[in-house]
């Protein structure tokens, strides 16, 4: 049986990580490397890089940092953040990434997930979509969830898998940080209409919230977060066993 | 030294690395007489089988593989890698293989109930078959390792593990010297790097 997913996000800046970590044992809490290391020696199934770099010299930081990441953690890696051409899904990919993911780049130029697909491969891209409710709707944000398109997010996630997205990641909003859970209406609504992959983003504040998401919508197929996981709020491996005692599919012996 | 074969398709980084990772002296490589100096192979591979194979045969590889296979050389495909390794594939087609597996590669949509969805991504458990290969000398039975796939070895006498997914789908095979495994060990963590330091001890 094909594992419930786990996977902690890391913001890089600049090649370093941002948002203060603590973690006993661990020398450089801001290296990429050492943390993402941790993480995946703690049981993550995969690990994903959002580069936050607004200049070109920070990306070439950021590229560097990939390289060295993937030449030393060996569990697939998503790398997103300002990818808004070919030559930046070229770019990471060298660098040792397994997936890209696409957000506001793909808003402005939808033809780039098709295009990806077609390059790479569907199991290659990822779309990831800020949705919020505005009137009742479920609506894209773009720019970091600052920027809201007026586009309607079911139609616009439906039409990103037949393009060639081969994951989604759908980061509500309206729950991202409030730390009660995921937003499970908007992620049953999204999973009812894809058949890929969808990986459930904003919310989690505890363990519990994870076994309520994989049983309630067993449709979904992995849950993603970061200030809990880096802040250790809650711990990969604590997760792993509750998933298992509760008859969660889980990969625990890595 | 391992000559991992470079037919310009997908990306050899991580492949590359997990095997300096275990210590193992590897190079990539798209010339044919450094593959038939070497003393083992990996087929790396991702995308359609199709264009791969197009690109294995056109390059004269094909043939540098065959005869180094048949002449015992051990060898490893991995993914679209091991589905090269068998007689045929009907992925978008019907295309011959380097025939070094008995076998043909199917859509995992002919053998998986409907409401599974492909591709088969992600972690899952090998249930080993038969008795214990080599390969998997440093592994136990349900440790996970990392498919990404949507189609399969079919009718194939030569598998040594499966993975469940509504249906038990050929996770590896071995036949002699020639083995393969669907899943990608330079992304399964420590099992993975277990099963290439295993083939890197043949």
């Amino acid at each position: 049986m094909i594992t419930k997913r786990i996977i902690p996000c890391l913001d890089v800046k600049a090649g370093r990580v941002v948002k203060g970590v603590n973690f006993e044992g661990l020398s450089d809490v801001s290296s990429p490397v050492e943390l993402g290391k941790y993480y995946s020696d703690n049981g993550a199934d995969e690990l994903v890089f959002y580069d936050i770099t607004a200049s070109s010299d920070g990306r070439r930081l950021f590229t560097d940092i990939l390289t060295e990441v993937a030449s030393k953690i060996f569990i697939p890696l998503t790398v997103g953040g300002g990818i808004n051409s070919l030559d930046d899904f070229d770019r990471v990919l060298k660098c040792g990434a397994d997936k890209v993911s696409v957000n506001s780049g793909a808003i402005k130029n939808p033809n780039l997930i098709e295009e990806a697909a077609k390059r790479y491969g569907d199991q290659c891209v990822v779309l990831s979509v800020d949705v919020k409710r505005v009137a009742g709707k479920f609506t894209v944000f773009a720019k970091g969830g600052r920027e809201n398109t007026g586009i309607d997010a079911l139609e616009w996630i439906k039409a990103g898998a037949e393009r060639g997205a081969g994951e989604i990641v759908l980061n509500s909003i309206d729950t991202d940080g409030v730390k009660r859970g995921f937003d499970l209406e908007m992620l049953r609504a999204v999973s009812e209409i894809v058949s890929v992959p969808v990986i459930a983003s904003g919310g989690a504040g505890k363990i519990d919230d994870f076994i309520t998401l994989f049983r309630e919508l067993p449709k979904v197929d992995a849950g993603l977060a970061a200030s809990i996981f880096h802040f250790g709020e809650v711990k990969i491996n604590e997760l792993k066993e509750a998933l298992y005692r509760n008859g969660i599919p889980t990969r625990r012996k890595i | 030294m391992i000559a991992i074969v470079d037919y310009g398709v997908g990306n050899l980084f991580s492949l590359a690395s997990s095997l300096s990772a275990i210590g193992a002296d590897a190079a990539v490589t798209g010339d044919s007489d450094v593959i038939r100096r070497a003393e083992k192979i990996i087929l790396p591979g991702v995308g359609a089988f199709g264009d791969a194979k197009e690109k294995l045969f056109s390059s004269g590889l094909a043939d540098a593989l065959k005869e180094e296979a048949r002449g015992g050389k051990p060898i490893l495909g991995i993914c679209l890698g091991m589905q090269l390794l068998f007689d045929k594939s009907y992925e978008y087609g019907e295309y011959e293989g380097l025939g070094l597996i008995e076998g043909e590669i199917r859509p995992i949509s002919d053998v998986i109930p409907k409401d599974l969805k492909i591709p088969h991504i992600g972690w899952n458990a090998l249930n080993f078959v038969g008795e214990k290969n080599e390969i998997f000398k440093y592994l136990s039975e349900g440790d996970f390792v990392y498919f990404v796939h949507s189609f399969y070895g079919a009718s194939c006498p030569d598998v040594i593990a499966t993975s469940e997914y509504g249906y038990p789908l050929t996770a590896a095979v071995a036949r002699g010297n020639v083995y393969g495994c669907q899943f990608h060990p330079e992304k399964s963590g420590e099992v993975g790097l277990k099963i290439l330091k295993a083939f890197a001890e043949l």
